[in-house]
């Protein structure tokens, strides 16, 4: 957990410091099973490693639990049961994003935080017709960077939708 | 030079709806047959800021509409005008102009031009009618020519500026100045008692003058000197006895007058002559909620550390850690005092609610032709700001109910030997941990026989053998309404239910009493605050589930034999003479670890009168808890009223007793 603390540290210090680049958009890359995301840097709160999670009965499997974030309580998907990639499995090394999306505050448990990465304009294609595990739905388009493919993800609709069973449906109706 | 001025518009708003409710205070105070000048006074000067503030801020409509308002009060307040009540009224009425031409302002929607019009037009008609001047025996209200000025040698003058006086850009110095150009002036400052410089802001005005004026000069040219900053000071100005006891020209008294009655602790609060509106005289801040929302949840962070901490002291070798131990202790008792602090801040008094319903009443009453009196107890009782704006619409609807139904017309009240005028009275006071709100009327009662014809004809059970309080209950039943006619006020049968649901989603009850032909007694019983829960905790696998201590009737070790199963999988467990159904709660949270059904430890919990028992692992304890919201990040989950955060940081769900008792008995009895 220290060691994936202290990763997470260096990866919001590393954004904090690019964030004046004025020109993209910055995403926080992940991986998840082979596949590597990104998500807009601006709704990512904080990066946290797994910790003692309260199991919510009658819940989805993917939806771990509730933590203590500083006193508010904050539910955890794990997308890796979410999308059946990749191994769910909890050790030091386990890591959390922390979104900030819709007024709200959600865990994502990952495979790992790799990066922060600008892309350009040019550097972003639009998202195929079918894609990996993720719903093209939620795929705002392909990150182009070197020998990397990056699947940009639109968070907050992934995570405001009605199989996330994140939110009430009245929440939902509000969005 | 152009100032953006909008960054006030909201502290402007605030105050004058502040403004406009003292003034809906005092003209429902407002006797005609005797006549309070300061009374008419507190309504002028909020008029005043008003119009003042909309006329800054170019809210022309505002200042227009309360200018013809002004002019009207000042008339009355100079005694050219006599108060009568249809004058009363029309002055209500354009409070409510004002109100709704503040609103719209603050909306930045266009106001209902047809209603101000109207007001407007029956404003200037009253001022364009022939000005009755007030009866001689009216006292001329300050401000006016004095009553008495030539055989006067000078005046008396306290002056107690509020602390904020030099933010509206006053300088006392500059009124003492001109008060000097008008005779000789001796003046006299006092200070608070204990003034810690440290604590005191340099912007704040702390000092307060007794001045002597020995001038010709008359009340109206003394007062003109305080003219900027009336609003900002307590004043009082006295003619002087003929023969004065000397006095030094000017002495400073350094922390003088701890001896006298001003208490240490309330320094900066003089009593002054006059009774101002609350926050006037206790200097109090605006915060915005959210603020206050964050405080509390540090602060609840802090207990938790502090929690965590006290666990792992408890571990340490008490010998050579007793420096440590004892700073612990002593962080103990101040975040808990801290604590205590932070939860009183969102208290409000219970004035808060009550103030709005003299005029509510005053209205109705005056619609039903009915002659109501409304008597208040208890107004100062706090009570946390959520369960307070939560209580008001039941509140409202119950007050309402009692005027409409519960009180006859005077013409039946005379008949049933009754005084004409009936009583309302709403009492609040703190009992325990709770607060009890009471709503007493002394009309006509319910009538048992109506109520339950009323209940069959709605095909409602209702049996002859229903108790009395089991009767009263049925008026709550969705749709219920045994008035004769639907008025519309109330007794469209929408209402009670919701009362009652609104009172119980806010852990509290409702009880009533009456009796038929005296009156009815209404009694909520509410908790302190929805923040935080008695609770015992309990542990189901490797879970920690908070039960509600309210809930809770007893524990209890099932003897195997107890415990029967009925039908499939249902079971019921004896309790002395009765049979309780019995859930595992490992069954109905589905949560991994522990088997089902193997322990016989049982929780029984009770709500709206039915009971249940509850199979857990184990009873860890009672505590408080601090209660949090499920639905903020999450949504909300079956059978839990929400969470909390345990010493060690985990968290635990706290189980809601309705839903478990609502939910899982239907299927037993089926």
């Amino acid at each position: 957990m220290d060691t994936a603390a202290t990763e997470a540290r260096k990866i919001t210090a590393a954004a904090d410091s690019r964030s004046d680049i004025a020109a993209g958009r910055e995403y926080l890359t992940f991986t998840l099973g082979a596949e590597e995301y990104g998500v807009d840097i601006l709704k990512v709160q904080e990066i946290r490693g797994y910790d003692a999670v309260t199991r919510i009965p009658d819940a989805p499997d993917f939806i771990k639990g509730v933590i203590n974030l500083r006193g508010t309580i904050v539910p955890v998907v794990d997308m890796r049961l979410k999308f059946k990639l990749g191994k769910a499995e909890y050790n030091e090394f386990t890591v959390m994003i922390i979104l900030n999306i819709a007024r709200r505050v959600v865990g994502m448990v990952v495979d790992g935080v790799s990066d922060v990465l600008q892309l350009t304009a040019e550097q972003i294609r639009p998202a195929p017709e079918f894609g990996g595990a993720v719903n093209t739905r939620y795929i705002t388009g392909l990150g182009a960077l070197d020998q990397r493919m990056l699947i940009l993800v639109d968070i907050e609709k992934l995570m405001s939708g009605a199989d996330m069973a994140l939110m009430d449906a009245q929440a939902q109706s509000l969005q | 030079m152009s100032m953006d001025l909008s960054r006030f518009h909201q502290t402007f708003f605030e105050e004058s709806f502040e403004g406009l409710d003292s003034m809906e205070a005092a003209l429902l105070r407002l006797d005609p047959a005797d006549v309070d000048a300061e009374t008419i006074n507190t309504i002028f000067r909020a008029a005043h800021s008003i119009k003042g503030g909309g006329g800054t801020f170019g809210f022309t409509a505002v200042s227009a509409f309360t200018h013809l308002l002004e002019t009207l009060l000042d008339q009355m307040r100079s005694g050219r005008r006599a108060v009568v009540p249809e004058l009363v009224n029309l002055l209500l009425r354009s409070v409510d102009a004002v109100r709704e031409l503040l609103q719209a302002a603050r909306d930045g929607r266009a106001a209902n031009l047809e209603l101000i019009a109207g007001h407007q037009l029956a404003l200037e008609q009253a001022l364009a009618g022939p000005a009755t001047p007030a009866v001689p025996t009216v006292v001329v209200a300050a401000g006016g020519e004095p009553a008495v000025a030539a055989p006067n040698r000078g005046w008396r003058i306290r002056f107690a500026p509020h602390p904020g006086l030099f933010r509206s850009g006053n300088d006392p110095l500059r009124i003492l100045r001109e008060l000097s150009g008008l005779g000789q002036l001796r003046s006299e400052v006092e200070l608070p008692a204990p003034l810690k410089l440290s604590a005191t802001v340099a912007e704040e005005s702390h000092a307060r003058w007794q001045l002597e004026l020995i001038s010709g000069a008359s009340e109206a040219e003394v007062r003109e000197a305080f003219a900027w900053v009336e609003d900002d000071c307590e004043l009082e100005i006295t003619a002087l006895a003929p023969v004065a006891e000397a006095r030094p020209a000017l002495t400073l008294i350094q922390g003088g007058r701890a001896e006298a009655p001003v208490a240490a602790a309330s320094a900066p609060r003089w009593t002054g002559p006059e009774r101002r509106g609350g926050n006037e005289a206790t200097g109090s801040i605006r915060v915005p909620t959210d603020k206050i929302d964050v405080l509390i949840n540090l602060v609840g962070e802090l207990v938790i550390t502090q929690a965590m901490l006290a666990q792992t002291g408890a571990q340490l070798d008490p010998v050579a850690n007793e420096r440590l131990l004892t700073a612990l202790a002593q962080l103990d008792r101040n975040t808990r005092s801290l604590q205590e602090s932070v939860m009183g801040i969102r208290m409000l008094p219970m004035d808060f609610v009550f103030s709005r319903f003299p005029r509510m009443i005053h209205d109705l009453a005056g619609k039903l032709g009915k002659q109501v009196r409304l008597e208040t107890q208890g107004a100062d009782t706090e009570l946390d700001k959520s369960v307070i704006e939560k209580i008001a619409d039941p509140l409202t609807h119950l007050v309402r109910n009692a005027l409409d139904h519960g009180i006859e017309t005077p013409e039946q009240r005379r008949a049933a030997g009754k005084p004409e005028e009936g009583v309302i009275t709403l009492a609040a006071s703190h009992r325990g941990g709770n607060i009890i709100i009471e709503i007493v009327d002394d009309g006509r009662g319910l009538d048992r026989e109506r109520i339950l014809a009323k209940a069959r004809s709605q095909g409602l059970e209702a049996a002859d053998t229903l108790s009395d309080a089991e009767v009263w209950q049925l008026i709550f039943a969705p749709g219920f309404s045994t008035a004769e006619v639907i008025t519309d006020v109330s007794g469209r049968g929408v209402g009670m239910d919701v009362v009652k649901k609104n009172i119980l989603a806010l852990n509290g009850q409702v009880e009533l009493a009456s009796q038929l032909g005296r009156g009815m007694r209404i009694t909520i019983r509410l908790p302190l605050t929805l923040a935080i829960l008695d609770g015992m905790s309990i542990a189901v696998g490797n879970e920690v589930f908070i039960v509600p201590l309210a809930a809770v009737v007893e524990s209890l070790q099932a003897r195997p034999d107890d415990v029967k199963t009925i039908g499939h999988s249902s079971r019921v467990v004896r309790v002395r003479n009765e049979l309780v159904p019995l859930i595992d709660l490992h069954e109905l949270v589905r949560l991994p670890g522990g088997a089902v059904g193997e322990h016989n430890l049982c929780i029984l919990i009770e709500s709206e009168g039915r009971k249940l028992a509850l199979g857990v692992d184990e009873l860890l304890g009672q505590q408080q808890v601090v209660v949090k919201s499920l639905e903020s990040n999450y949504r909300r989950v079956p059978y839990m009223s929400g969470a909390t955060i345990l010493g060690d940081g985990r968290v635990a769900l706290i189980l809601d007793a309705a839903e478990l008792v609502r939910r899982t008995q239907p299927a037993i009895a089926a």
